[in-house]
């Protein structure tokens, strides 16, 4: 018989009982809460008079509304403010555990759930929210879920399931010098395409994602969502296990040890069988810029805009016209001499520590250009962002013209007043370039952190390997 | 959940691929803490000429007359008819929400996002995958014969065309059940809550260190 992967690995260890069809209740671990995809879940278990199942098994925290400045007086959209406040009520009332607005390790749910150690290897992880998939990053399941599963996950600890189909996608070889994890899990997307990871949970494997920190891996598991694949995944390694140590939620001493032991298992079975294989050569990856509304929309800083006159596919063609004409760009215009009016460094996918340095070190001491009306910085947690002034990065970035702010999801979605107006083009580290994703009207760029961070001081795109 | 019923309806063509949540139903209207009352924000951005925020008496702003769902007969439509990659992007389910409030029952399109796809049979909207080119026929169809509708047969797994001609679709077996049926998945998990705590009692033996907070 063929060696396990991963996934079937945790899947197995995770089942509650099976259904004739096929079905799997699959044991959740750890549910991560925000204020938008929980009122009506709270709300549900109230109606039904049910309390959560495992409340320990659950954080909260507020990310998507939060302002990211002038924080002490509150939320100023009574919306959003009404939002946020249903999340602190609602962990009040069952005992959920909650990092509110101004604690300090209030952050983007994706960043704090590592940060803390509420993440492990080997668990299975929800939040009703598709980045989930970050989490994969240390050899767990996790995936995002709607609001009636996250009821469901709330109300069983568990969650009715289907075995995905599963997908290595290797990248072999080593990244050239500016090449980063985002612009390597752009190039894949731009390869595969959006829907390419559909119905298949993904292990990201080879010698490029190895050699990549496990801050690198979560930007490349972060965005396999926008691939199709709501798991994407990477081996357990000695990197892995390391970042447990001394995280307030992990096990301590003999315990982490016990449980190291068992982490270390978590990499597929040489022999496994994977139903897709896809391989790309690192070296031939380059800094990347989307062009397009959406994420498999995407070209080398090194080339142009693709012209849709060249698209054999009627349909696909199509898609390129209108988002040619929503993006104001017109065919075959090299990426570089595209101008920008907004920078935006954070996210889920790039606001951790090390997104921040790789920014700082191409700021420098340069200045941000004067086209560029507004470069904002926006870091993962309230501790990501401690981090960052102990090393004194927010002078540098301050000193160039940036923004610093307080953390929270911010202009990745625009939920609070962190937006693009009508026409405006940012380059922004964040995952998604849909129509109106940062502000109705927006037109969103997505780069690296060293990418945006060379785009603001420019002001426009250029090869960051050139810096 | 209300149980789904076989019922005809006029298919409402958008021919669009890779139509995102976002799309569907834009953030501002996240901020809401209710289950209800996202249709009049289907497809906002698409569907208005100004832009929108919660609290607007949307019945006051400037329909789109190119957008399709503000065409008549369309306005009137139960079934979404769209290209591949429908509902990709966020998990919001409050894009299926959305899509129902608006009056929709059934999605077409060759393919789905998963997470939206999930979404769906929770609230009753019914997505259906059929391959390209029968999609692209009925996208041909559509435009040929204005209000053109199909009736949804989902216990024989049909669609049935005005000409008679029937269109075979796959359902998973258990969703069916409990979509044609208006099943609660809580309820029926429930039923099972010795084996979720007879699972748990072993996981504590193995790995001990994922219940720290029952020590």
């Amino acid at each position: 018989m063929a060696g396990k992967t991963l996934f079937d690995k945790i899947f197995d260890a995770h089942v509650v009982r099976q259904q004739d069809d096929g079905t799997a209740l699959l044991y959740i671990d750890r549910h991560l809460v925000h204020e938008v995809t929980s009122p009506q879940a709270f709300e549900g278990l109230r109606l039904a008079n049910r309390k959560p199942w495992r409340v320990g098994a659950m954080l909260a925290v507020p990310d998507h509304n939060v302002p990211t400045t002038n924080r002490l007086r509150g939320i100023d959209d009574l919306v959003s403010r009404e939002q946020v406040e249903t999340l602190d009520r609602n962990c009040a009332e069952f005992g959920v555990q909650e990092f509110a607005m101004n604690d300090k390790r209030q952050g983007i749910v994706h960043v704090i759930g590592p940060e803390e150690g509420f993440t492990l290897p080997g668990t299975t992880i929800v939040c009703g929210d598709s980045h989930t998939s970050t989490h994969g990053a240390f050899g767990a399941l996790a995936f995002g879920i709607g609001t009636s599963e996250v009821e469901h996950v709330m109300a069983t600890q568990t969650l009715l399931q289907k075995r995905a189909k599963t997908m290595q996608i290797r990248v072999d070889g080593q990244l050239g010098a500016g090449v980063t994890a985002k612009d390597v899990v752009l190039a894949i997307i731009g390869t595969i395409g959006t829907a390419g990871g559909t119905g298949f949970a993904v292990e990201f494997a080879g010698e490029a994602i190895e050699s990549l920190s496990v801050e690198g891996r979560m930007s490349v598991c972060n965005m396999a969502i926008e691939g199709g694949a709501r798991a994407g995944m990477v081996a357990v390694d000695e990197k892995t296990i390391d970042y447990f140590r001394g995280r307030p939620f992990a096990p301590q001493g003999a315990l982490f040890e016990q449980a190291a032991a068992d982490w270390r298992k978590l990499k597929s079975d040489p022999d496994a069988v994977f139903d897709k294989v896809v391989v790309l050569d690192a070296a031939a990856i380059e800094p990347q810029v989307s062009w397009g509304t959406s994420p498999e929309m995407v070209v080398p800083v090194t080339a142009q805009v693709p012209d849709p006159a060249n698209e054999p596919d009627p349909v696909k063609a199509d898609g390129m016209r209108k988002a040619l004409a929503y993006m104001g760009l017109t065919a075959n215009t090299p990426m570089e001499q595209i101008a920008i009016d907004k920078v935006f460094i954070g996210s889920c996918t790039n606001a951790r520590i090390e997104d921040l340095r790789a920014a700082a070190l191409v700021v420098g001491t340069g200045k941000v250009a004067a086209n560029v009306k507004l470069a904002m910085v926006v870091p993962g947690s309230g501790l990501v962002r401690e981090q960052a002034e102990r090393e004194g990065l927010d002078k540098i970035f301050l000193a160039a013209g940036f923004e610093w702010r307080e953390p929270g999801c911010s202009m990745c979605l625009a939920m609070n007043a962190d937006r693009l107006e009508p026409g405006e083009r940012c380059a922004s580290t964040s995952n998604r370039n849909f129509e109106g994703r940062q502000g109705q009207g927006g037109r969103t760029h997505l780069v690296s952190p060293a990418m945006a961070a060379a785009a603001a001081i420019a002001g426009h795109f250029v090869d960051v390997r050139h810096i | 959940m209300q149980a789904f019923n076989t019922f005809t309806g006029i298919l409402a063509p958008l021919d669009r691929a890779n139509v995102d949540t976002d799309a569907i139903i834009p953030k501002q209207y996240l901020k809401s803490i209710k289950r209800s009352g996202f249709g009049p924000n289907a497809f906002d951005d698409w569907r208005y000429l100004e832009p929108g925020e919660p609290g607007m008496d949307h019945s006051q702003r400037t329909p789109n007359p190119d957008f399709i769902l503000n065409q008549a007969p369309y306005d009137q439509a139960t079934i979404l008819l769209a290209r591949s990659n429908f509902g990709c992007g966020s998990s919001r389910e409050h894009a299926v929400w959305a899509l129902t409030d608006f009056g929709f029952k059934v999605v077409i399109a060759p393919s789905f996002a998963d997470i939206f796809f999930n979404n769906s049979f929770k609230t009753g909207l019914l997505p259906i995958v059929l391959p390209e080119v029968i999609v692209g026929q009925l996208f041909k169809e559509v435009a040929a014969n204005k209000g053109y509708q199909l009736t949804v047969d989902l216990q024989n797994q049909v669609l049935k065309k005005p000409n008679g001609e029937l269109i075979a679709f796959d359902v998973d077996s258990f969703r069916k059940h409990c979509l044609i049926h208006g099943l609660d998945d809580i309820g029926l998990t429930l039923q099972h809550a010795d084996d979720i705590r007879a699972y748990e009692a072993k996981r504590r033996q193995t790995a001990p260190w994922l219940f720290l907070d029952q020590a």
